[in-house]
């Protein structure tokens, strides 16, 4: 099922099999997320993108009776092995979720929030980490005038926007988007779209999507999942102009889904 | 069209709308009937002497209630100290580990079997574990009684208020690689505070006019008051002895404990209500 040729290779997947509890949600994924593109996991509700994304940083271990097996080689160190500190882990594999969520405090602490987990900073380090946050998550214009609003008083995009500044201020690997479009407008999102290929540059990103033609715009590569089987995996270019599987094709052209 | 079946309903409508009507009015005027007579015969009596001077034998002019009204507020707020970090502690165990297992349902259906506990029956309680052993009524157990009551109030509205905070504020903070505590001390206390401050009113203002905890622990007290670890003066046990007492003066300054603490629990509950609304129209 892994087509991808290229070398780099940030995530390799092998055998991914998830429960909650006996029941089974993922059968057998296996992939390779390559460094430094943007891989989009498409498929119809309840296919299990999520919760395949959701073992990228071990989300899932806050909840009794959830459970991965099989191996997800970070860099070649299989991150499932609960020998892996999770604290690291997250530091390494930054989320984004559906739903923007702002913590409640400023702006500024909403960012330096992040960087005080994981490092000790003088004041004026600190503002420079998270005027660059801001600008990397092409929001410092928006709010450099209000880094003491709360962070609730946003826009919804300009939320989603700070969350991602947010993530991004730890200087993670990896950044994974669960829907993070699906609450905002076209042009939030047409905003978001612009920045993850800006984001691409610097992260590894994988982004799970309900839009198809999201998935077209900003992806490099494409999975399609169905009832929690990887389908098919390949460019996103490939998926979208000659599937090879039906069923992808089925889903593609709208015939199912 | 008008014929007898769309008449009927027409009358039937008419009639449960005007008993529902006269139902709620009668609400209200029991209401404002307490409210007014308490008000009207209360407001007379509070004058400067009431908050500054001790009870003075019937018969003589004057006198006061400043030792009760210092008690009640003693008793109440080292109640509060001993019943708030509890309470919060133990609903935040509710909220984020005994979600499902068995001792957090326990827990749960305890203190929603005590928050409806007759207060007497923590009173007798109460009397039964600390004065009896002790061999005097004491300002410590009226506290513990209240403490008692203010319980259950307080871990509910906290673990309730906690559930509010949405599962993906939570994930997002641990997502960035923050530890468990910190996740809770910094995120979640903070997105909820409003809430749970509003639970400790409540509670606050539950047990601020509770009288018969404190009849079997506090008991009451003529004197100022000197330590907690004797009978200590409070309003409505007060109240409760001036208002059945058969001597006009006692029974003036009844009416004005009962007036100051009906404003005292109103003011509570508004200014628990003003937090609340404040707090919501942030999202």
């Amino acid at each position: 099922m892994t087509k991808t040729n290229k070398p780099d290779v940030k995530i390799a997947v092998r055998n991914l099999n998830f429960f909650y509890d006996n029941k089974q949600a993922l059968f057998d994924n296996t992939l390779d997320i390559v460094a430094n593109k943007v891989t989009a996991f498409i498929g119809p509700s309840g296919c299990g993108k999520s919760t395949h994304i959701r073992c990228y940083n071990r989300m899932f271990s806050l909840y009794k009776g959830h459970r991965g097996e099989g191996e997800i080689l970070f860099d070649g160190e299989n991150i499932l092995d609960p020998k892996v500190p999770e604290l690291q882990l997250r530091h390494r594999v930054g989320m984004i979720f559906q739903k923007p969520t702002p913590f409640p405090m400023t702006v500024y602490d909403n960012i330096a929030y992040g960087l005080r987990l994981h490092g000790n900073y003088p004041q004026s380090e600190l503002d420079d980490r998270v005027e660059k946050a801001l600008r990397d998550g092409a929001l410092w214009d928006e709010v450099k005038d209000s880094l003491r609003k709360p962070g609730t008083a946003l826009s919804g995009g300009q939320q989603q926007r700070l969350c991602i500044a947010r993530a991004i201020a730890v200087q993670p690997e990896v950044i994974l988007m669960d829907e993070p479009c699906s609450a905002l407008d076209p042009i939030a999102t047409a905003k978001i779209e612009e920045l993850i290929d800006e984001l691409k540059k610097k992260f590894t990103i994988v982004i799970v999507t309900h839009s198809m033609q999201q998935a077209a715009r900003v992806s490099d590569y494409t999975a399609y999942f169905y009832l929690g089987k990887l389908i098919e995996y390949d460019d996103t270019q490939v998926i979208f102009t000659s599937p090879q599987n039906q069923k992808t094709e089925d889903y593609i052209t709208g015939r199912f889904g | 069209m008008l014929n007898s079946r769309t008449f009927r309903r027409q009358f039937i409508n008419r009639f449960v709308l005007i008993i529902s009507t006269l139902a709620a009015l009668l609400g209200i005027v029991m209401l404002v009937w307490i409210l007014g007579d308490v008000v009207l015969r209360g407001f007379g009596v509070i004058n400067w002497n009431f908050f500054t001077e001790l009870p003075v034998p019937p018969g003589e002019e004057g006198g006061g209630l400043a030792n009760a009204i210092i008690g009640t507020l003693v008793m109440t707020i080292v109640a509060a100290l001993m019943a708030v970090p509890v309470g919060v502690m133990a609903g935040t165990y509710l909220s984020e580990f005994g979600k499902h297992n068995l001792f957090g349902r326990l827990v749960r259906s305890l203190s929603d079997i005590l928050v409806s506990a007759p207060s007497i029956v923590v009173g007798v309680f109460v009397y039964l574990i600390m004065v009896k052993t002790m061999g005097h009524f004491s300002g410590w157990a009226g506290s513990v009684s209240l403490a008692i009551l203010m319980l259950p109030v307080v871990i509910r509205t906290t673990e309730e208020m906690l559930r509010l905070v949405p599962g993906e504020m939570r994930e997002s903070a641990l997502a960035l690689g923050a530890p468990y505590w910190n996740m809770m001390m910094n995120i979640v206390f903070r997105a909820a505070k409003n809430g749970m401050a509003t639970g400790i009113m409540l509670a606050v203002a539950r047990v601020a006019g509770e009288t018969a905890p404190l009849l079997f622990t506090a008991m009451n007290s003529p004197y100022w008051m000197q330590s907690m670890n004797e009978p200590m003066a409070n309003l409505t046990v007060t109240l409760f002895n001036y208002a059945m007492s058969p001597y006009n003066d006692w029974q003036e300054l009844a009416w004005g404990a009962a007036f100051l603490i009906t404003v005292s629990v109103l003011c509570v509950n508004i200014i628990t209500r003003l937090i609340l609304s404040s707090g919501r129209s942030k999202p």
